[in-house]
């Protein structure tokens, strides 16, 4: 058998080859300019050593739960008041920005509106809002309902494209009037979704609502960050700890509503 | 009446559902009445915020341009490569925790409570929080950024996955069980195979968000274009603040339209 | 016999200068049922749309109890359409709700948004969605989803919205081309059924030249956008089926 008779089974895929190379030597140029070393890594381990050192055992004093209840309350509020508002503005938002159900001028506005709403950070929202109507957690409820309207619009206005239109065609076929066709045809399409991006966005306004405090926004995460200004560690843990755990529940539960619903 | 009574009468729920239904709505009614009483409100800061919004924008422009030379365009290429090499990292560091997580991987439920509760951890924890802890860790700057958003990111891309793991099909796996196959040859040619397209797919949606999340660290101290922001928040110099918003949103903006065209392309 | 339905040289483009209905003419008398044959395409379904304007007509007019079908807007167009009751080739069904809410669905031009909302439904609205369930054989499935149903039970479910409108009027497109043929001759008899109970005009797009001929008292050929045949089953000759579908092969001798 001569070795030209050889068949590889696997030819050599130079493409794959190649882009791992350029990964790995992007690993290294930007560990470069981020001025990642393993020499600071091991200094900062020691420090992490310490760190930790000072937040074991988290502080479960009287005093302090409190304060971790106080914060974590204003958090829920601002999670469930930004998911009410969050929804409401969105179900016409989503409605206008449908191609399928909408002239092209109003639905591109309404994109243009829910583009705006996702293209920046909470956080960021959050600054503005806090620059606007003063801190506390108002101003935590106004960034986290803009950043609800951008989620849950957008994925509503994608459910309602995604729809059966000849569903549609025979109910507006029988005489009914646009709401009615809303009603009737449209809705009990793509209701059961909304409400399921309705009950993500309310687990995710409750994890973002622990953030939006470090800004001014109010809720556990002004808590947390005059806790870590103060360099109270152990209460930073207890605080973090506590986050864990009622997101943990709040998943759960979550997760049940969904499923009743769907 | 007696005609009405005959009538046939047709109600859409049983009277069950109707009463969970309205429960349902009861309970969530009761929860916005609560906290919409309780929420701390400061009338006076409500009435002048049309004046005070106002005000923001007249400060905000003109944009004051010198400053991108001064920090913007440095902090931009930072939170750049704090957003992907943090994508990387969690990409790396998931693997291992997805697979834990995944019960047909791995066939021990105490192991998979334990990398649930790792996964769960890591996303319930903010990545503006996890940016907390590695500045006191670390110090300042761009390495405390990547290893928060590796950390945030690993739940993310961990829970994803080990779902993906889940899904895959059981008759290849079977197959090459059934071949004498070691362990590590059939997570490599019987998961690995199936699982790539939604490993990919993750990758780019995370990096995607990474980029938006990279892009405040720096008001915790944890470098990127955070900090200029942070800069010009500390000293009131709006149009400063202007020109960072105009940054981001341009970049947020970009990298949608890039990681939309590679989807494309790709899947 | 006096005209429900007076198409006069009704002209449809979807591309400019590309017609699919060439001024097509025709009128449909107070009773009886007219079935429109000819090969896909040929806009048989773009006539039947035109009529209750689910397509916007390009020029013609539809007459209708008196009024221009085609000129209708808004409010007055919606209750054009609910006096005209349609009957789909994929059933059309919403198929997240239950059987007796599609039926119900025919009485969506005639209540208002709120009892929509709320599924209050007048009581005699429900009861008579029930009897008819009941005339279609379908009276155990009221509460069950839609999308549990097979074709055919879907397809009376189909028939029987239509019927829920109270129409004066009936059009099918196509309302067999889904179903296995058993299934094909209970609906058209079904059809032809309600056409002679009720005393309403029914016109069906059909591809089915058998089925045309048994039910219909009339047929009209369709080709190319415009009518090559019109006239009682008993004068259809394989000539004018060769006008109409062209070929030959098909036709077995």
């Amino acid at each position: 058998m001569s070795a030209a008779t050889l068949r590889t089974p696997f030819p050599a895929n130079w493409w794959a080859r190649t882009l791992w190379t350029a990964l790995a030597l992007y690993v290294l140029y930007a560990c470069g300019i981020l001025d990642v070393s393993w020499d600071r890594f091991v200094r900062g381990l020691d420090n992490g050593a310490k760190f930790l050192d000072r937040m074991f055992p988290p502080d479960f004093s009287r005093q302090k739960l409190d304060l971790l209840q106080v914060g974590m309350i204003e958090s829920m509020q601002i999670a469930v008041l930004s998911t009410a508002a969050g929804v409401v503005l969105s179900l016409p938002l989503g409605l206008l920005a449908a191609r399928n159900l909408m002239p092209g001028w109003v639905s591109w506005g309404a994109r243009g509106v829910i583009a705006l709403c996702r293209s920046f950070h909470p956080v960021i929202t959050a600054i503005l809002f806090v620059k606007a109507v003063g801190f506390g957690a108002l101003a935590g409820v106004l960034a986290l309902i803009v950043a609800s309207m951008g989620f849950i619009s957008k994925l509503f206005a994608e459910a309602i494209e995604e729809m059966n239109l000849k569903q549609v065609e025979a109910v507006r076929a029988t005489g009914a009037g646009f709401f009615n066709v809303l009603i009737m045809g449209v809705f009990p399409q793509v209701i059961a979704r909304f409400i399921g991006f309705s009950v993500y966005q309310l687990d995710s306004n409750l994890r973002n609502s622990t953030m939006v405090g470090i800004v001014g926004g109010g809720g556990i995460g002004a808590t947390l960050f005059t806790a870590y200004q103060r360099f109270d560690y152990d209460f930073v843990l207890t605080i973090l700890l506590a986050i864990i755990a009622v997101i943990m529940v709040a998943e759960i539960v979550s997760a049940q509503l969904r499923k009743a619903f769907q | 009446m007696s005609e009405l009574a005959r009538l046939r009468t047709w109600q859409r729920f049983t009277l069950a559902q109707r009463v969970g239904r309205g429960l349902t709505y009861v309970l969530a009614a009761v929860a916005v009445v609560w906290s919409l009483r309780t929420i701390e409100v400061i009338p006076e800061f409500l009435y002048d915020a049309p004046e005070q919004t106002a005000d923001l924008f007249r400060r905000m422009w003109p944009i004051d341009w010198s400053f991108w030379h001064e920090m913007v365009a440095e902090a931009l290429v930072e939170t750049f490569h704090t957003a992907t090499l943090g994508t990387i990292i969690a990409l790396v560091l998931s693997v291992p925790v997805a697979l834990l997580a995944a019960r047909n991987v791995t066939p021990s439920p105490t192991l998979n409570l334990v990398a649930k509760f790792i996964l769960v951890s890591s996303r319930s924890v903010n990545s503006l929080i996890w940016a907390l802890l590695f500045v006191a860790v670390f110090g300042p700057g761009a390495l405390a950024g990547t290893l928060a958003i590796a950390f945030r990111s690993i739940g993310f891309v961990g829970k994803l996955l080990a779902e993906a793991i889940e899904e895959a099909q059981r008759g290849p796996l079977e197959a090459l069980t059934a071949a004498g196959a070691p362990r590590a040859s059939i997570l490599l040619k019987g998961y690995w195979p199936q699982v790539e397209p939604s490993f990919w797919s993750v990758a780019l949606f995370r990096w995607d968000i990474n980029i938006r999340e990279s892009a405040v660290l720096g008001l915790v101290g944890a470098g990127g274009i955070g900090v200029a922001l942070d800069t010009g928040l500390n000293n009131l110099y709006w149009d400063q603040v202007g020109l960072c918003l105009l940054v981001i949103f341009l970049v947020v903006i970009a990298t949608e339209i890039a990681t939309s065209a590679i989807r494309s392309r790709i899947i | 016999m006096s005209a429900a339905l007076v198409i006069r040289g009704l002209r449809k483009e979807y591309r400019a200068g590309v017609p699919v209905l060439r001024d097509v003419s025709l009128e449909v008398g107070g009773t009886g049922m007219t079935a429109i044959i000819g090969p896909s395409g040929t806009g048989k379904s773009t006539l039947i749309r035109c009529i209750n304007r689910l397509v916007d007509p390009t020029a013609g007019e539809i007459l209708f109890g008196g009024t221009d079908l085609a000129r209708l807007k808004g409010r007055a167009l919606r209750e054009a359409r609910r006096r005209i009751g349609m009957v789909f080739q994929e059933y059309n069904l919403v198929e997240r709700l239950s059987v007796i809410e599609n039926l119900l669905c025919g009485r969506l031009g005639y209540v208002p948004v709120w009892r929509a909302w709320l599924r209050r439904f007048p009581p005699q609205d429900v009861a008579r969605a029930f009897d008819l369930l009941d005339a279609v054989g379908l009276g155990d499935f009221a509460t069950r989803r839609a999308d549990a149903l097979s074709g055919g039970q879907r397809q009376r479910v189909g028939i029987a919205r239509a019927i829920m409108q109270d129409p004066e009027l009936v059009l099918a497109d196509e309302p067999t081309s889904s179903l296995d043929p058993k299934t094909s001759v209970e609906i058209m008899e079904l059809l032809a059924q309600l056409a002679r109970e009720r005393g309403i005009p029914v016109i069906v797009n059909i591809h089915n030249v058998e089925l045309a001929k048994r039910f219909a008292e009339r047929i009209v050929g369709m080709s190319q956008g415009a009518i090559v045949f019109d006239g009682p089953p008993a004068e259809l000759r394989e000539s004018h089926l060769l006008a109409i579908y062209g070929g030959q092969g098909w036709i077995d001798a």
